[in-house]
C-alpha cells in the first residue's frame, strides 16, 4: 500500500511546485465536514512534520499525517481534463460512497 | 469526483465553499481571463483553445449578441452592428464621442442623457452594455473551467482613466453579474505578473502597446506599494496602425484607389496584420490579394517592413520622454522595463525600446496575457487563497472625503490620491452655547461647496454634554480599508459619546439611465438567484439528513449517549421540517445547528475507523510508512 501519483500527475505537481519557488512535497489528507463526511486535503507542503509518513513517487515526496492515512492509504493520484476543468483527483479504494459533486466521501 | 488544485499550506478549502477568483484584462482590441491553480497563474483558453477573446460584440436581430472571434469575422460584412473598440467610449460623454466618432464605423444615436450610444438592429447600445457582454462571456469561461461560481474578480483599467471611465467599468462588470473586488491599473498588474511587487523597491517603465491605444506608466515601488509617477501615451496608436501602415502600402503597391468600401479596408487590414505577424518569425512574407477586379501578388521584408512602422515607434517614443520629464528621472535611472500588449511582439519595437530605456525588457510572460496575470495573482489574494498578507497592493482614494462645515462648506479629510487603507482624524467643537448635537454630513469631491460635492451619509452625535461653545472636543475619524469601505465616526473626547457610519463611497450611480438599465437586469435576476439559493440550501439539507441518519443507524448506538442522541434527533427533525418550507435563512440555520450537533459524533466515528484500522498493525508499520 502507500501513495502513488501518476507520471502526469507528478508532471503537474513538479511543475507547479517549480513555479511556486520552494516547498518540500505535496501534503494530501483528510478532514472531517461537518457530519460524517470527510474531504480531501492538497496542499502544498513546506515542512514536514515528525509524525508525518513519507511516501516517494516519481519524484514527488507525499507527505500524509498518519490519521489520515487509514482513509487513503492506497490512494493513486491523477491529474485530468474534464471539459475544460482540470485538475487532481484521487482514485481512492477505500471510499464507499461520494456526495454528489464528489468533494466530500465516506469510507 | 470533483477535480482539486493544490492549495497552499492550510488553506484548504471545505467542499462547496472554493474561493475561485479572476483577473479579467478587459482590452480595447482583446480581453482575457486568468486565474491562479494550485499555487500558478495563467489565462483560460475557451474551448477551442483560444486564450484572446477579441473585445467585438455583434448585436442580431432575434438572438443574443455574438461576443468575440466569430464577431470579428462578421466585422466586415456587418460594419453598423459588429462594435470594436468600445474600451474608447467607456465613460465619455456625447461631446466626447462627436470628436473620437468620426474615425468609427458606427451609428450614434444622441440620448436623452449624456450617455451616448450606438444604433444596432437589436436597439440602441451603450458602451457598459456592450461592455458586459464582452464580460459575460469571460465570466461563463471561468465558471465551466473552474467549476463553480466565481467569489470575485478584479479588472484592469490604464492608469490614466478617469472616474468616469473607472466607474463605467464597474457598471459593465455589475451588469454581467460579476462581484469586482477592486479595479487595478494594467501597468501594476503587468508588474505583478513579474513579481516585481516583491522587491524592496525600485522604478519600473512599463511599455505597453496594444491594439489600439500605446500606454507608457513609470511606476515606483516603495514598500510594497506602487506609485504611478507618471504616464504618458497615445489613444489612438497601436498595432491596428501598422496593419493600416501595411495595408496602404499593399494598396499603393497593388494600385488599388482609396475610394475602397468599409469592407474592403477591413480585409485589407485584416491581411495587413496577417504580415505583420507573420514578419516576427520570418524575413520575408509572401502576400495575395484577391479583392477587386485585379489580384495582385507580391512580398514584404523585415527592412521594409521596419521603414514602415518605424515612424510609429518613433510616435511612442515622444510619450516615453514626457513620462521620464513628468516623473522627473533620466532613462538610466529605470530598474526594469516591463513590455505589455501584442504589438511589442514585434520585433522592431523590442529593438527600439531596448535602445531608448539602455536595458533589455522583461518580455518572458506572453505580452498579450501579462496584464490579466497580475490581476489573476491580486484576486487570488483579495479571495483570501493565500496565508498571510503575501501581497496586498495598496489603492488610491479617487476622489477626496471631506465632511460639511459651518456655512455649507467642504473640509477634505482624506485627499485624493490617498493610499488605502487610511485613517486619518480631524477635531471639531460646537458652534452655539449649550449644544447637544451635531450633525455630520459625509461627502465626496474636489468641489469646495457642499452642494457641488456628492453627498455619502449624514448622522448625528447625541448627548453631547450641554457646554460653552467652542469647548466641546469632537474627533471626528475617517477611515477606508482595503476594499474601499468607509467608516466615519464621530466622538466627544470628554464625555465618550460617539456615533459610527459605514458607507460605500465611489459608487453612488447617479445617472438615471444605468439605475433603470440595472434595475432592469436585476428584477429577475434576484427571483432567480433567490430560487436557485433556496434550492441549493434545500439540497444541502437533503444531502444532510442522509448522512446523518445513515450515520446514526451504524453508529448511533455504540458511540452516543441518550441525550445525545435525542439532540441530534430533535436537529434532524426540525431540519427536516423547515426544509419543506421555503424559508431560506430558516433551514440554513438548521444546517448549521444540526452541523455543529454532529461535530462530536463525527469527530468519534473517526476515531472509531481509526481504531479499527490500526487494529491488528503495530505501531512501527506507520511510523514507517510501509
Amino acid at each position: 500500500m502507500g501513495i502513488t501519483l501518476t507520471e502526469n500527475a507528478a508532471q503537474h505537481v513538479n511543475s507547479f511546485m517549480q513555479k511556486r519557488g520552494k516547498g518540500v512535497g505535496l501534503r494530501l489528507g483528510v478532514k472531517t465536514t461537518g457530519c460524517s463526511g470527510l474531504a480531501y486535503v492538497l496542499e502544498f507542503a513546506d515542512d514536514i512534520d515528525s509524525e508525518d509518513v513519507v511516501f516517494e513517487s516519481q519524484g514527488v515526496k507525499i507527505l500524509v499525517d498518519p490519521k489520515s492515512l487509514v482513509y487513503i492509504d492506497g490512494t493513486e493520484l491523477d491529474y485530468t481534463k474534464e471539459g475544460l476543468n482540470e485538475g487532481f483527483k484521487f482514485e481512492n479504494p477505500n471510499v464507499k460512497d461520494e456526495c454528489g459533486c464528489g468533494e466530500s466521501f465516506t469510507v | 469526483m470533483a477535480l482539486l488544485q493544490i492549495s497552499e499550506p492550510g488553506q484548504s478549502t471545505s467542499p462547496h465553499e472554493h474561493r475561485l477568483a479572476v483577473g479579467i484584462d478587459l482590452g480595447t482590441t482583446n480581453s482575457l481571463v486568468a486565474t491562479v491553480r494550485s499555487g500558478s497563474a495563467d489565462t483560460l483558453p475557451d474551448a477551442t483553445g483560444e486564450h484572446l477573446l477579441p473585445s467585438v460584440v455583434r448585436y442580431l436581430t432575434d438572438a443574443e449578441p455574438v461576443v468575440g472571434r466569430a464577431a470579428l469575422e462578421a466585422a466586415a460584412s456587418d460594419p453598423l452592428n459588429t462594435i470594436a473598440s468600445v474600451k474608447r467610449l467607456m465613460g465619455r460623454g456625447v461631446a466626447d464621442i462627436r470628436h473620437i466618432g468620426e474615425t468609427l464605423p458606427y451609428e450614434f444615436v444622441a440620448g436623452e442623457s449624456q450617455m451616448p450610444r450606438i444604433h444596432t438592429v437589436s436597439g440602441d447600445r451603450s458602451p457598459v452594455e456592450i461592455s458586459a457582454e464582452i464580460l459575460k462571456v469571460l465570466k461563463q469561461r471561468a465558471e465551466s473551467t473552474l467549476g463553480g461560481e466565481l467569489t470575485g474578480a478584479v479588472i484592469t483599467v490604464p492608469a490614466y482613466f478617469d472616474d468616469a471611465q473607472r466607474q463605467a467599468t464597474k457598471d459593465a462588470a455589475r451588469l454581467a453579474g460579476l462581484h469586482v473586488f477592486r479595479l487595478l491599473n494594467e501597468p501594476t498588474a503587468a508588474a505583478v505578473a513579474y513579481g516585481l511587487d516583491q522587491k524592496p523597491e525600485g522604478i519600473y517603465a512599463i511599455y505597453d502597446l496594444g491594439g489600439g491605444t500605446f500606454d507608457i506608466s513609470i511606476l515606483r515601488l516603495n514598500r510594497g506599494v506602487f506609485e504611478v509617477m507618471s504616464t504618458a501615451g497615445d489613444s489612438a496608436l497601436g498595432g491596428d496602425d501598422m496593419d493600416h501602415a501595411v495595408a496602404n502600402w499593399m494598396m499603393q503597391e497593388a494600385g488599388i484607389s482609396g475610394s475602397a468600401g468599409r469592407g474592403e479596408l477591413r480585409a485589407l487590414a485584416r491581411e495587413g496584420r496577417r504580415v505583420k505577424e507573420a514578419l516576427t518569425d520570418s524575413d520575408v512574407v509572401n502576400i495575395e490579394l484577391n479583392q477587386g477586379d485585379r489580384p495582385w501578388r507580391g512580398e514584404l521584408n523585415v527592412d521594409a517592413f521596419n521603414r514602415l512602422v518605424d515612424p510609429l515607434i518613433d510616435r511612442t517614443l515622444v510619450p516615453c520622454k514626457r513620462a521620464l520629464r513628468d516623473a522627473g528621472i533620466k532613462a538610466d535611472e529605470i530598474d526594469g522595463v516591463v513590455l505589455v500588449g501584442g504589438s511589442t511582439r514585434v520585433r522592431r519595437v523590442r529593438e527600439r525600446v531596448e535602445s531608448f530605456f539602455g536595458k533589455p525588457p522583461l518580455a518572458n510572460i506572453d505580452p498579450d496575457r501579462v496584464v490579466a496575470i497580475g490581476a489573476a495573482l491580486q484576486a487570488d489574494v483579495l479571495a483570501g487563497n493565500k496565508s498571510e498578507d503575501e501581497m496586498l497592493l495598496l489603492d488610491i482614494t479617487p476622489l477626496s472625503l471631506g465632511i460639511e462645515i459651518m456655512g455649507g462648506m467642504t473640509e477634505k479629510i482624506i485627499p485624493r490620491n490617498s493610499t488605502i487603507p487610511i485613517a486619518k482624524a480631524q477635531d471639531f467643537t460646537t458652534f452655539k452655547d449649550g449644544q447637544t448635537a451635531m450633525s455630520i454630513h459625509v461627502v465626496q469631491g474636489e468641489r469646495e461647496m457642499v452642494d457641488d460635492c456628492r453627498s455619502l451619509a449624514r448622522f448625528e452625535l447625541r448627548d453631547i454634554p450641554p457646554m460653552a461653545a467652542g469647548g466641546a472636543r469632537i474627533r471626528v475619524t475617517y477611515q477606508v480599508d482595503a476594499d474601499g469601505l468607509l467608516s466615519v465616526n464621530a466622538r466627544e473626547q470628554t464625555s465618550g459619546v460617539e456615533a459610527h457610519v459605514e458607507v460605500k463611497p465611489s459608487y453612488g450611480l447617479t445617472d438615471n439611465e444605468i439605475e433603470t438599465m440595472l434595475k432592469d437586469s436585476f428584477a429577475h435576476a434576484r427571483e432567480d438567484m433567490d430560487a436557485r439559493n433556496l434550492r441549493e440550501q434545500q439540497v444541502d439539507a437533503d444531502r444532510l439528513i442522509e448522512s446523518v441518519t445513515a450515520a446514526l443507524a451504524a453508529d448511533g448506538e455504540e458511540l452516543l449517549d441518550d441525550a445525545e442522541r435525542t439532540a441530534i434527533l430533535a436537529a434532524l427533525a426540525n431540519l427536516e421540517a423547515v426544509r419543506q418550507g421555503s424559508d431560506l435563512q430558516a433551514i440554513k440555520q438548521a444546517i448549521s445547528a444540526t452541523d455543529a450537533v454532529t461535530q462530536d459524533f463525527a469527530a468519534r466515528r473517526m476515531d472509531a475507523g481509526m481504531r479499527k484500522a490500526l487494529t491488528g498493525h503495530t505501531l512501527d508499520e506507520f511510523t514507517s510508512g510501509k
